[in-house]
């Protein structure tokens, strides 16, 4: 179904037949567009070479243009509607799918929605000061990109809000935009998106693995029995893969940089030589994933047992998984500290959907390590970069009352805080990454931290005059 | 059936509420002048489902829902008669109470419905005394236990006859396991002014206690030996018969059989209907304001009799209201709407109200209309008002809308029909100040807006004036005011979301919401015996296997889980 840009809002949901509908999105509107004002990019720009999404379906639904950003067509976009749509777990595995909301799932279903809703422009505010330090016009034109969408799936959110969870929906909707990333009286609800992004290095970071987590979750919420907000979740899961892009490409790029200053200069201290150690990406990369499996909740939880048998929240690819989708019966295992010593149990696998969920994410998360010590190995560079172990580093769940090392040694807390500085950024680390951060907004020119990319985007070159200032 | 049978399995016999004097099978209604009598004479092959014999006058709901028909026609129908005497037709057997091969045989529901039809109808018994001039008098002339003795304690007075054998007795604690649920303990102690030391020897002797004792023990208020029985009834019925207020000379209006179409899908009377929505498990009501000519004069209310519109709608009220609580267990939402002018709602409440002190009838469509709100307020159901366009939820019929536990108003109008007519709309008269007092002895408003005088004040001064959603919002007569971009979402997902809670946690927390404030005799017999008898029932003790309800009669002793809980 194509997109119709002739609207006020650009939908694909027939908003000019629903006159209710397009009363509460249009009356919303003004008060999202302050929000990306106040709250939105830093930089001033002219325009922004962009992606604008005008069809859902697998042919060709992205088009290319500079646009100026506040003029960008936030909209409201599903994927199409599958008539025979049957629920696919959960004990009313088999009948039709929900287009609307059933009342004795609606408070459920409505936190779902807020929680995903509150993170996306959650992240816009956290990389609000970003656009100040690009690297390249390329790298700017990326994060721009990443907000803009990042904008348009709160939309998505508010969407699902205001069609189908009434006037309580509404004001959830209106609280989305009120609170804000970081602000002490009234903070985003996740606590990992009340961080400020303070340099692209974490960016991509954050992309890579924060983002990741939201693509997970997207997955589970895109198996709901609630069809609105599987075909919703579905769609944005294909603007999700551009951030996952950008986060892989970009750690890329400065594993590939690095390893080249290392060659060059002949030592791993690459600081002094205007680069980022390795020493330095791996304690990123260990800051990043471990905060980023917090958010899959505790390994064991009822919560999420509920959702499922209810209907509301599938696992990841549930319908390619060969059980009986229901899972009163299975086990599974997790891993857990007892007596001293990491070792497993046996649960009931029901009670383990976030550990479940968590596994996927990580051999998903063990493909991008490859492929950044093939670029090392590729560089002639003998170390390699690793995931840790997943009760490395955690506030959530049944590591949090432990210290494991990235190695997955169970230690005491003062070997813990004799070692921390080796396995998470430290305030130098951190200084001297930021010291490297210093626009570069002539096009074709590109930071020294950080390699060019090898294509540009939409088959432009990296040359391209990817944004347009004032 | 066996009483080892699991009575919860067993299937619901559908109950009617329909009778007169003329098919009871278990009452005689005679009438003296001023006096009338009410003769139990079960009939024991009479129980209204198959599996018990009625013995020794015990009674079930079949002869329960006589006695109502009874107590409901002698305040229509015979306003000559000013006291009435409730008495047995069997030799030396009062009324054994309710029958415990019944109690044991009858599923949970079953049980709690019963025990509250029979509860409302002892409390229309006291209100009959109380407000229409009928005093009742129970004449014990026989062995009265249980239920029997609960039936004499609504009267006014009880006389035993003092024959060295007739005991009015409280057995249910020492011979049944559970308590004596119609009034019994409460209206001891509370109305008879029974010390509760002495009470609580009398719940625990089963054989009771007879003669003078009795009286000391204010448990009756007379005993009146054998051969001077009769006359001395009379005497007595005659003197509170004199201190009756009841106008001379009046005449009656025949209460018809209400005219009822049941399908499948609903009941529909003449001004009230219901429509049933199995799958959601709600039914929707929806009473009809008055149409037609407003009576002028009292004169043409009596000539109108049970066709005058307040007293049509109440009748089939009560009888929708007894109908679904009995027979349609599942439909635990009951969704009530108004159709009508509010102007033609106001001006009938107006002859009510003009005429209530001065005319019999009128004051009894008052006090019918209580019972009836009264009804609903126990009611085990979650009630939701709708305030639509074109509803007439004005002064009485607003009660419908207070006796709520939620109402929705819709703030202007939907969409097709916004063309024409006017937004909802409700109107506050005097009648919701005190005319129609729930069981806690406040107004609907009190005990909406208890502590807070001041409020209720404020409404008072708002009187006759048409109330918009927005305002009634400010005024917290509503609960929420959703425009037409919301209402039908908010209330579809407001009704899928209740049908999904606990029926048990929701008819407990709306019983505790519904009534805040004092405690009357009669919210206590609710609300405290009732309460406690439900939990009784339910518990093995009882209702189990080995339980003293089920046991009994079988010649084995209960077998008690000795746990105190």
């Amino acid at each position: 179904m194509s997109i119709d840009y002739s609207e006020k809002i650009p939908n694909n949901v027939d908003l000019a037949g629903d006159r209710k509908l397009q009363r509460a999105l249009e009356s919303w509107q003004p008060n999202f567009l302050t929000w990306w004002k106040t709250m939105g990019p830093a930089v001033p720009t002219e325009d922004v070479y962009l992606r604008t999404a005008v069809a859902v379906g697998r042919e060709g639904w992205a088009h290319f243009d500079h646009v100026a950003m506040e003029e960008y067509r936030w909209g409201v976009f599903l994927a199409e509607r599958n008539a025979d749509r049957r629920i696919a777990f959960g004990e009313q595995k088999g009948q039709p799918v929900w287009q609307q909301v059933p009342g004795e799932y609606r408070a459920d279903l409505q936190r779902l929605i807020v929680i995903q809703g509150d993170t996306e422009p959650a992240s816009v505010e956290q990389q609000r000061r970003l656009g100040e330090t690009a690297p390249s016009l390329y790298d700017l034109r990326n994060l721009f990109q990443v907000n803009v969408e990042e904008g348009r799936h709160l939309w998505a959110m508010v969407y699902l809000l205001h069609a189908y969870f009434g006037r309580n929906g509404r004001e959830e909707a209106e609280a989305l935009l009120q609170r804000n990333s970081g602000d002490l009286d009234s903070p985003r609800i996740l606590g990992a998106f009340n961080e400020e992004t303070p340099d692209w290095l974490s960016f991509f970071m954050f992309t890579y693995f924060t983002d990741r987590d939201g693509k997970y979750q997207l997955g589970t919420l895109k198996e709901s029995a609630f069809d609105p907000l599987s075909r919703t979740c579905e769609f944005m899961l294909k603007e999700e893969a551009h951030h996952m892009f950008v986060g892989t490409t970009g750690v890329d790029r400065v594993v590939a940089r690095s390893a080249e200053l290392m060659r060059e200069h002949d030592t791993e201290d690459i600081a002094p030589h205007g680069g980022i150690p390795l020493d330095v990406i791996q304690k990123y990369i260990n800051f990043h994933y471990s905060v980023s499996l917090d958010l899959f909740g505790s390994e064991q939880s009822t919560n999420a047992a509920n959702y499922f048998t209810a209907g509301l929240k599938g696992r990841w690819q549930e319908e390619r998984r060969k059980d009986d989708h229901v899972l009163t019966e299975d086990a599974a295992r997790i891993e857990l500290v007892r007596d001293g010593e990491l070792t497993t149990d046996e649960v009931p696998a029901l009670l383990a959907l976030n550990n479940d969920l968590r596994t996927e994410y990580v051999s998903d998360c063990q493909s991008g390590l490859k492929r950044w010590n093939r670029v090392l190995e590729q560089g002639g560079i003998d170390a390699r970069l690793y995931l840790p172990h997943v009760g490395f580093n955690r506030d959530v769940g049944l590591f949090s009352d432990h210290h494991i090392t990235p190695k997955g040694d169970l230690v005491g807390p003062d070997v813990w805080e004799a070692n921390r500085d080796r396995w998470l950024p430290t305030e130098a680390d951190k200084t001297h990454v930021r010291s490297l951060m210093r626009p570069v907004y002539e096009p074709g020119r590109i930071a020294g931290w950080i390699a060019p990319p090898s294509h540009g985007i939409n088959d432009k070159p990296f040359e391209y005059e990817y944004v347009h200032f004032p | 059936m066996t009483t080892t049978a699991d009575p919860d399995q067993a299937a619901i016999p559908a109950v009617s509420f329909d009778t007169d004097p003329s098919s009871y099978r278990h009452w005689t209604l005679e009438l003296d002048g001023e006096v009338a009598y009410l003769r139990l004479d079960v009939d024991e092959s009479g129980g209204i489902v198959p599996g018990y014999e009625l013995k020794m006058n015990s009674y079930d709901l079949g002869v329960d829902i006589e006695l109502y028909d009874a107590t409901q026609r002698l305040r229509f129908e015979h306003p000559e008669v000013r006291a009435v005497v409730v008495t047995s037709a069997k030799d030396r057997n009062f009324c054994a109470g309710a029958n415990i091969r019944m109690l044991a045989q009858s599923s949970h529901p079953w049980k709690v419905n019963f025990c509250k039809f029979t509860n409302e109808t002892r409390n229309g018994i006291e209100d009959a005394t109380e407000h229409s001039g009928q005093t009742y008098l129970a004449a014990v002339n026989g062995t009265a236990a249980g239920g029997g003795y609960e039936l004499a304690l609504a009267c006014e007075e009880i006389l035993l006859i003092d024959d060295n054998s007739s005991a009015v007795s409280l057995p249910e604690v020492p011979l049944l396991g559970v308590l004596p649920g119609t009034g019994g303990l409460t209206r001891v102690v509370d109305k008879r002014r029974v010390r509760k030391d002495r009470a609580d020897v009398f719940a625990t002797r089963s054989e009771g206690v007879r003669g003078k004792q009795a009286v000391e023990w204010k448990l009756v208020d007379e005993v009146i030996p054998k051969r001077v029985w009769d006359e001395t009834v009379r005497e007595r019925a005659a003197a509170a018969a004199a201190r009756s207020t009841r106008p001379a000379g009046a005449q009656g209006i025949p209460l018809p059989p209400l005219q009822r179409e049941e399908t499948e899908q609903g009941i529909r009377y003449r001004h009230v209907e219901a429509r049933f929505d199995r799958p959601l498990g709600v039914v929707e009501i929806t009473v009809h304001g008055p149409e037609g000519d407003l009576p002028d004069t009292v004169e043409r209310v009596h000539a109108l009799g049970a066709d005058f519109w307040p007293l049509a709608m109440t009748r089939e009220l009560d009888d929708l209201v007894l109908r679904l609580r009995a027979n349609e267990l599942e439909l635990g939402t009951w969704v009530i709407r108004t159709k009508g002018e509010v102007e033609d709602a106001l001006a009938f409440e107006r002859v009510i109200v003009e005429h209530s002190r001065g005319d019999w009838l009128v004051n009894e469509i008052r006090h019918y209309f209580k019972r009836v709100l009264k009804r609903l307020d126990v009611t085990s159901r979650s009630l939701i008002a709708l305030i639509e366009p074109g509803s007439c939820f004005a002064g009485a019929l607003l009660e419908l809308a207070l006796a709520c536990d939620r109402q929705y108003m819709l703030e202007g109008l939907l969409e097709e029909d916004a063309q024409e007519g006017e937004p909802a709309q409700i109107v506050l008269s005097d009648s919701n100040f005190g005319a129609f007092p729930m069981s806690n002895g406040l107004s609907r408003l009190g005990s909406r807006f208890y502590g807070d005088d001041d409020h209720v004040a404020k409404l008072h001064q708002e009187t006759g004036r048409r109330i918009e959603a927005a305002e009634a919002m400010e005024l917290g007569l509503v609960t929420d005011a959703p425009d037409d971009i919301d209402w039908e979402d908010e209330i579809r997902i407001m009704l899928e979301e209740r049908a999904s809670l606990s029926p048990d946690a929701l008819t407990g927390m709306e019983a505790n919401h519904r009534f805040v404030g004092p405690e009357t005799m009669e919210s206590r017999i609710f609300s405290r015996l009732t309460a406690w008898q439900n939990w009784i029932f339910v518990r093995p003790n009882a209702s189990g296997p080995d339980g003293a309800l089920r046991r009994y009669g079988t010649g084995r002793k209960a077998d008690f889980d000795r746990k105190r809980v």
